[in-house]
């Protein structure tokens, strides 16, 4: 027998908060993955905001490659303010 | 997770400079997620390792299970039932963190139900009575938080992550067990005796739950390099000792280990001898209750399987009717 489908589950944990991923399960539709994700993942108040997301729907970085893919944002110092000294009357900015 | 379908590096060699920045990357603490490279060995071990786990939450609903329908009271019910429900949800945050590693669940369960996999020993031992529920949530669940408290460190994120969900829920697992325990501790002789009787009958068995001593421990050191464990089991075993015996004491109940005595030098709990033997039957399959443990989980895996089965047209049709309604 095939496996349903796998959703990735996202949970708000408050207003004012990201959704964050959580974990996976295994569903028939989205709708049996939010049921399902309410049961699993939220028993005790955890959230108050679910997105399930099918897996294979996922896009992702391939992490072999992370030094080249993130190395434009290495040498790029002048973009924080530490780069930038400032003169002892000036205290705070 | 969007991991399946990796392959392990079978038979092959693998490069020596992979190799030793995986190693670099654990001792800087950094952890591994599921597509970075990895070395087979610890995927194989880790999948090992976590699926038992699972298992064990899985499995861990039975004996508990037993006395839904004969707790004492409507409160005690509702908290059981919640207890169970924890487990049957921690069995699923491994399960869906050992998916990462390549895994499909369709293999993990078919490792469980057909006795390839291991589950933990003490849950080959019978629930005779209600205090069996407030030992088990008491020292069962006790030597498990000892076991996982450190897994949250544990260098596979995934691993690590459900880790700190389950350390969550529980100590709610400990404490209500430790209060059916005082409860009846303090009832009736009767009841007090009965409470006794759960404390001999689980105290060995919840020790083992730590593996075997350090010198027998098979797969100790390389999990402790890879820091998929960070203490021994006999440093678990001794930590969870000595955090037990003063409550049982608070209770008035005694431990059943005659040997048992406080050493001032060390600062520990001196301990009697574990037989070890018992621990490596009940792995073996030849525990109080294994026969019964795994056929009510292929009983209940069989029985189920008409629900399985109209999941999976329920899903074909869902696409389809999700594609008509898109054309």
């Amino acid at each position: 027998m095939s496996e349903l489908k796998l959703y990735e589950v996202f949970i708000r944990a408050k207003s004012g908060l990201n959704h964050r991923h959580v974990g996976s399960l295994h569903a028939s539709d989205a709708q049996m993955a939010l049921l399902n994700a309410r049961d699993v993942y939220t028993r005790r108040k955890e959230g108050v905001s679910i997105w399930v997301v099918e897996a294979e729907h996922v896009t992702a970085s391939n992490p072999e490659q992370e030094h080249e893919w993130f190395d434009p944002a290495e040498d790029k110092v002048y973009r924080h303010p530490t780069f930038y000294p400032l003169d002892k009357e000036v205290e705070n900015m | 997770m969007y991991s399946q379908g990796l392959t392990d590096a079978k038979g092959q060699e693998e490069p020596a400079d992979l190799l030793a920045e995986f190693q670099a990357k654990i001792d800087r603490e950094e952890k591994i997620e599921p597509r970075d490279w990895m070395p087979a060995a610890y995927r194989k071990t880790l999948i090992r390792q976590m699926s038992q786990h699972a298992h064990s939450e899985i499995v861990g609903q039975l004996p508990e299970g037993n006395w839904i329908t004969r707790a004492p009271t409507l409160n005690r019910k509702m908290i059981l039932l919640a207890k169970v429900q924890d487990e049957a949800g921690h069995g699923l945050y491994i399960y869906s963190a050992t998916e990462t590693l390549g895994v499909s669940r369709d293999q993990l369960t078919d490792e469980l139900l057909t006795g390839k996999a291991k589950y933990s020993s003490i849950f080959n031992y019978p629930t005779p009575s209600w205090a069996d529920m407030g030992a088990i949530g008491w020292l069962v669940d006790g030597a498990a938080i000892m076991n996982q408290v450190p897994l949250c460190r544990a260098s596979y994120g995934p691993y690590a992550r459900s880790m700190v969900r389950i350390c969550k829920e529980e100590s709610f697992h400990q404490r209500q067990g430790y209060e059916i325990m005082t409860v009846l501790a303090r009832g009736s002789q009767a009841q007090k005796d009965m409470a006794q009787r759960a404390l001999n009958r689980t105290w060995w068995p919840s020790l083992m739950m730590f593996g075997p001593s350090d010198k027998d421990s098979k797969h100790s050191e390389q999990s402790m390099k890879w820091k998929i464990k960070r203490f021994s089991n006999d440093d678990l075993r001794q930590k969870f000792i000595d955090a037990t015996v003063p409550q049982a004491e608070h209770l008035g109940l005694t431990i059943p280990d005659p040997d048992l005595k406080w050493n001032e030098e060390t600062g520990h709990y001196d301990h009697g001898e574990i037989d070890f033997n018992e621990l490596f039957q009940v792995i073996k399959g030849n525990g109080p209750c294994n026969k019964e443990r795994l056929q009510a989980r292929i009983n209940a895996h069989e029985s189920g399987a008409w629900v399985r089965e109209a999941a999976a047209v329920f899903q074909q049709l869902q696409s389809e009717k999700n594609k008509s309604e898109a054309a």
